[in-house]
């Protein structure tokens, strides 16, 4: 499928660094067989989004200058996060827009960040994952994946070539679910709402699994389902395409 | 209307446990923002549209002074007379003045966010002239004594049944003895009652969504023809709007209008659309003997000088809020100001301070649909990350919330710390979620354990066990 070997910078997000290391190592995979070499620089940390968007500006910037300097000199940036890959992509040509010495870095590191799903469909033009996963999965499309990086296909045709997998969309499929970074902590009753509402909606569909391709989203959903005593499970699309079924899913399988 | 922006934790809380507010509020979600869909779907168009209607607002705030002074002199041209007001209180008087002018005991009003935004009615109410309200909505929360929660559907947080209590309450004097629950009933009711009113009325007091510099006309949009009737039947119109509601050209305005009634309601056009170009002419057979336009800065010709001068572009359609996560759950009264949601959000501030408004940048999750859907492309989420900034670097921002980005962004800032850090905390997390691989109760993240429970990590993070896998080169 894939031509010649191309170098990707794994930015793995501080979430899964810590929550779900299985999700990293699905996206090593999933590179990995899509012709990558993968590298994992290790003074990653975090791509500085929680500073950003709590007004602390100068925090963000020294947080993008290390990821940047961490990761100029793959040709490409993959973050199995729509959120994460977003603030790189989107957000840091902005954050440096006024800073002459970082500006070009920026934008050029931008230029060849990519979102998981969007990279391998998109970029590298993988047309079929080769996994098998026996499910009926709702999917949850995160609000910067798809409104700022404009991924909501790009998950939906890898997912159709998983064997043994039926995916149905959301009623409510634009709807945010309340997680929000800092938002869910800092105003907990209007975030519970939010969630409560997807996730009936994810019930409704009868589904048996949720995928998505945001830890956050997914560490909120899979809190408030377990919390209610659903039996759905929760995992990452990255999990699903390179066929983990041996990882226990997001917060535990049983109720 | 005094602020109370400050306590929105406590009013979002109440609104959230208010199941009649929450009845109504499914039909914000559920109605406006289907409708719109449908509208722009029929309408190839539209996004084209949007630009359109993007150059005509940034051209008119780049040279607000040449168009707002070419429509002076136009309105003036048709017989009518133009007042700027800087503040709100010097608008409230130059209206009670021309009020008295004509001894006005009552008038009539149609919608109007900025007769809101200055306080009229309980101004002239207490000046001896009986403001009523002829939108329906803005009648129904007059009659509660509220604010408006929306900006085009004031009383869209009260339920049927309520609205059938307030009517009872209230029309008995007018021999309305009898409750009524029928929705057609319960409008018949309110235009029977209005209909004397706008008879009896000296002033007539309407908002406008336009200023037409090219005619000195104003526009309003109803789909009730309350308007009409506000302005045509009583001696005086006085028509208050604030600056940035110049457009250049009757064609601009119909670009524009094409684009608000489709984001507000879904409907292709208002049912009825108003041109007001001076007062009644010699051979009119209607219209008011006097034409006056309030022109309400209130800040604007700075805001417009600012970083944030796309708020300007704004036309008050309410999609932000019609398609809010947040609105959506909590309503707009819990805002606290005149402008609830997305534009409240990032507007309210500049008139009541980021001090007093600074929950409401904070309460969004930035997912974005907002700006999605604004017909002006107005990039709220950045405005409110703006606003954000401001408060971090001015110290509002609480010392709790401050202390924890920062030691965040300390131990980001310092890897070696950091993996060490993130190592410890991954282990204790595990410990703690045990077998079930969940907490259900955790110190400092109550918010979240209250209604949720916390997935616990795996127990090693990705990068040590990357680097025992592969080894530190790989």
């Amino acid at each position: 499928m894939a031509d010649s070997p191309v170098n990707v910078g794994l930015f793995v997000t501080c979430l899964v660094d810590l929550f779900r290391p299985s999700v990293g190592f699905a996206t090593v995979k999933l590179l990995e067989d899509a012709g990558c070499i993968v590298h994992v620089p290790d003074t990653q940390t975090c791509c500085g989004q929680p500073a950003y968007n709590s007004g602390s500006r100068n925090d963000a910037k020294d947080l993008g200058r290390n990821v940047i300097a961490a990761f100029q000199d793959f040709d490409y940036v993959v973050a199995p996060s729509g959120s994460c890959a977003a603030m790189i992509r989107e957000h840091y040509p902005r954050l440096f827009a006024d800073d002459p010495a970082m500006a070009d870095k920026a934008k050029r590191v931008a230029d060849k960040t990519f979102e998981l799903t969007s990279f391998l469909a998109d970029v590298r033009k993988v047309t079929s994952v080769g996994a098998k996963f026996n499910a009926v999965a709702a999917y949850h499309d995160s609000c910067s994946g798809l409104r700022e990086l404009g991924v909501r296909e790009q998950p939906r045709y890898l997912l159709a070539s998983v064997e043994g997998l039926e995916v149905k969309d959301l009623e409510k499929g634009d709807a945010c679910c309340g997680f929000g970074g800092t938002f869910c902590v800092k105003y907990p009753e209007i975030s519970d709402e939010m969630v409560t509402r997807k996730t009936s909606d994810i019930t409704a569909t009868g589904a048996d699994t949720v995928l998505a391709g945001d830890l956050g989203c997914l560490m909120n959903i899979a809190g408030k389902l377990k919390r209610d005593g659903s039996n759905i499970a929760v995992r990452h699309v990255a999990e699903v395409l390179a066929g983990d079924d041996g990882t226990p899913p997001i917060a535990g399988g049983e109720r | 209307m005094k602020a109370t922006a400050h306590d929105f934790k406590n009013a979002a809380s109440k609104a959230l446990k208010d199941d009649n507010l929450r009845q109504a509020l499914h039909r914000v979600e559920t109605g406006f923002a289907g409708n719109r869909a449908a509208a722009i779907s029929r309408l190839p168009e539209f996004h084209d549209l949007r630009d359109e209607g993007v150059a005509i607002k940034m051209h008119v705030l780049d040279h607000l002074d040449y168009y707002l002074e070419r429509f002076e002199q136009k309105v003036i041209e048709t017989g009518g007379q133009v007042h700027w007001c800087t503040t709100p209180k010097e608008a409230r008087d130059t209206i009670l003045e021309l009020c008295r002018s004509v001894d006005a005991k009552t008038c009539t009003k149609g919608k109007s966010m900025i007769a809101e935004e200055i306080a009229l009615n309980p101004f002239l109410e207490e000046n001896g002239v009986l403001p009523i309200e002829t939108d329906l909505g803005e009648y129904i929360i007059q009659l509660a004594d509220e604010p408006p929660s929306h900006i085009i559907g004031p009383a869209v947080h009260k339920t049927k049944d309520q609205i059938s209590d307030l009517f009872f309450e209230h029309h008995q004097k007018y021999g309305k003895t009898e409750r009524q629950s029928d929705g057609r009933m319960l409008v018949n009711e309110a235009r029977e009652i209005l209909r004397q009113k706008y008879i009896d009325a000296d002033v007539g007091i309407t908002g406008a969504n336009f200023l037409i510099a090219e005619t000195g006309s104003t526009v309003i949009v109803t789909n009730e023809g309350n308007g009409d009737l506000t302005q045509s039947l009583p001696k005086m119109h006085i028509v208050i709007a604030s600056l940035e509601k110049v457009i250049p050209t009757m064609e601009d305005a119909s670009t524009i209008l094409r684009l608000l009634a489709r984001s507000a309601t879904g409907q292709e056009f208002s049912v009825y659309t108003t041109f007001s170009t001076g007062p009644r002419r010699d051979d009119d057979l209607d219209g008011p003997g006097s034409f006056h336009v309030v022109l309400l800065d209130n800040g604007r010709s700075k805001l417009a000088g600012s970083e944030d001068r796309e708020l300007l572009r704004c036309i008050r359609c309410g999609a932000c809020m019609n398609h809010c996560p947040v609105y959506h759950a909590v309503g707009g009264h819990a805002y606290g100001w005149v402008y609830p949601g997305p534009i409240g959000a990032a507007l309210d501030p500049h008139f009541i301070g980021i001090e007093e408004a600074r929950h409401l940048p904070n309460a969004s999750t930035f997912c974005g649909r907002c700006e999605d859907v604004c017909p002006m492309r107005i990039p709220l989420p950045s405005i409110l990350r703006r606003w954000r900034e401001r408060a971090f670097e001015s110290n509002v921002t609480p010392p709790a919330e401050r202390f924890g980005v920062g030691a965040w962004a300390w131990l980001a800032k310092h890897p070696a710390f950091y993996r060490v850090g993130t190592r410890l905390a991954v282990r204790g997390l595990s410990l703690l979620g045990g077998r079930r691989k969940r907490i259900a109760k955790l110190p400092l993240a109550g918010g979240w354990t209250a209604t949720r429970d916390l997935p616990a990590p795996a127990g090693q993070t990705f990068q040590d066990q990357w680097r025992r896998q592969r080894g530190r080169s790989a």
